[in-house]
């Protein structure tokens, strides 16, 4: 399993608020929820993104409510992928349960740069800038993350198990 | 190495001897929550699980509290989502409008909620119930609706950072300037992935709303939750309030903590949380005039019978500063009907502020009390992130009831002590 895309690239913090403001919280409607994604924070992102775009932020990002709308939101935008040094712990359950995948990489989050091209590969855990020809290692998603990934989601996975 | 008060509940709730740091466990729940934000999503996620049938109808809680009595028409669609879910699987714990009140006041109050539970819920501020010794944490949807077929949800165990609470609290000090303290000192990631624990000789100088208002605010620092030991106000409190057995678990002497924080309760004062982080953290006498637009008092944080009093204490008599909004929402239809009984609600209205029924509403930025673009509120609620109570270029200072109340008077940020209280 392979990302690839552009980056767009926040600080520390970036809350479940400015993720998706509890104003849009009055639909569940993943498409609904994407077109209001980052609005708090970057008013350009959904008139910017596409498909296979990354996000890359500093520390404990998804901190504050446990609104599972803040991931579904983001995958529902397009993104492939969220970067971070650190995840706050509900926005890191609900991803993977949702299957967006995410990876803690604190050398990444520092190096990578708003608008870099950068691909990873989830079987090795590699995040490649190919915009300054860095590398990075971050971890490789255990094979039952990958599975819940490519089956869009925990209870998806769940129902193929049984 | 001995287990911390959280590894013990958990370890016995995973039919497990021993847990340790890290280590991935399967626990038996005692109660899941979902409000009217977070289970129209889990209840659509569950319409895809195989099972079709909830663990348990009488431990599941299902709290429209967010966007109710219904804002608009998506809201109540979502109410009626949940309403509809509650009959069909004939929930036990459903609290329609009339009956309910912001989850994390209603639970304890009700009694669902006692030392020893496993308690998963799909709102970050699930963590309120430690203040009861009882394990409980924020979780999405999907987990929850995991949770209500199964029964179970996996944890990874936490570590733990211990704080020894001494000493008593000033006058006007309470609950809420503690853990703005604690937060301010560690940062709004300064217990990610950990437990909270709370103990010390102080603890006995603090009310149990001081409590609630305390292990709510551990996820505000990044805490899994945040755990009280079980004395003997507690157990009244259970006992009063709850007919189900408790059980107390208590730390081993030997147990491991990655940091050991000690706080002399005595030393602490009324504190507020500057935009736009609850961890921006200022001692009141620190701080140069800030004029204000609004007063909210309520929420899960702050909306206790406790809170209402001490603010009644301050506007006592008083009137609320001439063009400021002051809204204050009991957080429950019965903390509504005692602050009544004790004249509480007389002495706001006649102050000059508004009373609401309970809602979570202006704390999340979802109706009944909207900021707009450059004005600034004080409340007692729990986040003051970008645009949490209205426009982004709004501004939020997290602070005491007493804070809020006194502010209320003066229209800028101020302590009872400046009004000779």
């Amino acid at each position: 399993m392979k990302a690839n895309g552009v980056v767009f690239k926040y600080g520390d913090n970036v809350d479940t608020d400015v993720i998706i403001p509890a104003r849009y919280l009055n639909s569940s409607d993943p498409v609904e929820l994407a077109k209001h994604c980052m609005e708090d924070i970057d008013k350009e992102f959904i008139r910017k993104v596409s498909k296979g775009d990354i996000i890359v932020a500093n520390k404990n990002f998804g901190c504050g409510s446990s609104r599972e709308h803040a991931p579904i939101a983001i995958k529902a935008a397009g993104v492939s992928c969220v970067i971070a040094e650190t995840f706050a712990r509900i926005f890191y359950r609900n991803a993977i349960n949702i299957g967006l995948p995410i990876i803690e990489c604190k050398e990444a989050s520092k190096g990578i740069e708003n608008g870099d091209k950068v691909e990873i590969d989830f079987d090795s855990g590699i995040i490649y800038n190919q915009t300054k020809g860095t590398q990075y290692q971050g971890q490789a998603f255990p094979e039952f993350m990958q599975k819940i990934i490519k089956a869009e989601g925990l209870i998806n996975y769940i129902n193929t198990r049984e | 190495m001995g287990m911390t008060m959280t590894q013990k509940i958990l370890a016995a709730h995973a039919g497990l001897e021993k847990v340790t740091a890290g280590q991935l466990i399967e626990a038996n729940l005692d109660l899941v929550l979902g409000n009217d934000i977070t289970s129209p999503v889990a209840i659509h996620e569950m319409d895809k699980m195989k099972v079709q049938t909830v663990f348990d109808k009488d431990k599941i809680a299902l709290v429209p509290d967010h966007f109710v009595p219904n804002k608009d028409i998506k809201s109540a669609e979502h109410c009626q989502c949940v309403r509809q879910f509650a009959k069909k699987h004939d929930i036990t714990n459903y609290f329609e409008v009339g009956e309910m009140g912001i989850e994390h006041a209603l639970l304890p109050e009700k009694g669902l909620v006692v030392a020893g539970d496993v308690v998963i819920g799909a709102d970050s501020h699930t963590c309120t119930y430690g203040a009861l010794g009882a394990f409980s944490t924020g979780v999405g949807s999907t987990d929850m609706a995991a949770g209500m077929a199964t029964g179970k949800a996996w944890f990874k165990v936490p570590s733990a950072i211990k704080f020894i609470l001494t000493g008593k609290p000033a006058k006007w000090v309470s609950g809420k300037d503690i853990i703005l303290h604690i937060i301010g000192m560690i940062g709004v990631d300064g217990a990610l992935y950990q437990s909270m624990e709370f103990t010390g000789d102080g603890i006995s100088n603090l009310s149990m709303d001081d409590r609630f208002t305390i292990a709510n605010m551990a996820i505000e620092a990044g805490g899994k939750n945040g755990i009280f030991p079980v004395d003997s106000l507690a157990i009244e409190y259970m006992k009063e309030h709850s007919i189900k057995t408790y059980q107390i678990y208590e730390a081993d002497p030997d147990a491991e903590y990655e940091r050991e924080i000690t706080i002399d309760l005595s030393t602490l004062k009324p504190t507020v949380a500057f935009p736009h982080l609850p961890e921006n953290t200022h001692p009141i006498d620190e701080i140069e005039e800030i004029v204000v637009d609004q007063v909210v008092i309520g929420s899960c944080t702050n909306g206790r019978i406790e809170d209402l009093r001490v603010a009644a204490r301050v506007l006592e008599g008083r009137k609320v500063k001439k063009g400021l909004r002051v809204i204050i929402i009991p957080a429950t239809q019965k903390i509504y009907l005692q602050a009544m009984e004790e004249g509480l609600i007389k002495t706001f209205i006649e102050a000059g502020a508004i009373v609401s029924t309970p809602t979570c509403g202006p704390c999340l930025g979802g109706y009944m009390g909207i900021l707009a673009a450059g004005e600034r509120c004080v409340s007692t609620t729990n986040r003051n992130f970008v645009g949490r109570m209205g426009h982004i270029d709004s501004e939020i200072y997290l602070a005491s009831p007493a804070v809020a109340a006194a502010s209320a008077i003066t229209g800028k940020i101020s302590s009872p002590y400046g009004l000779g209280l």
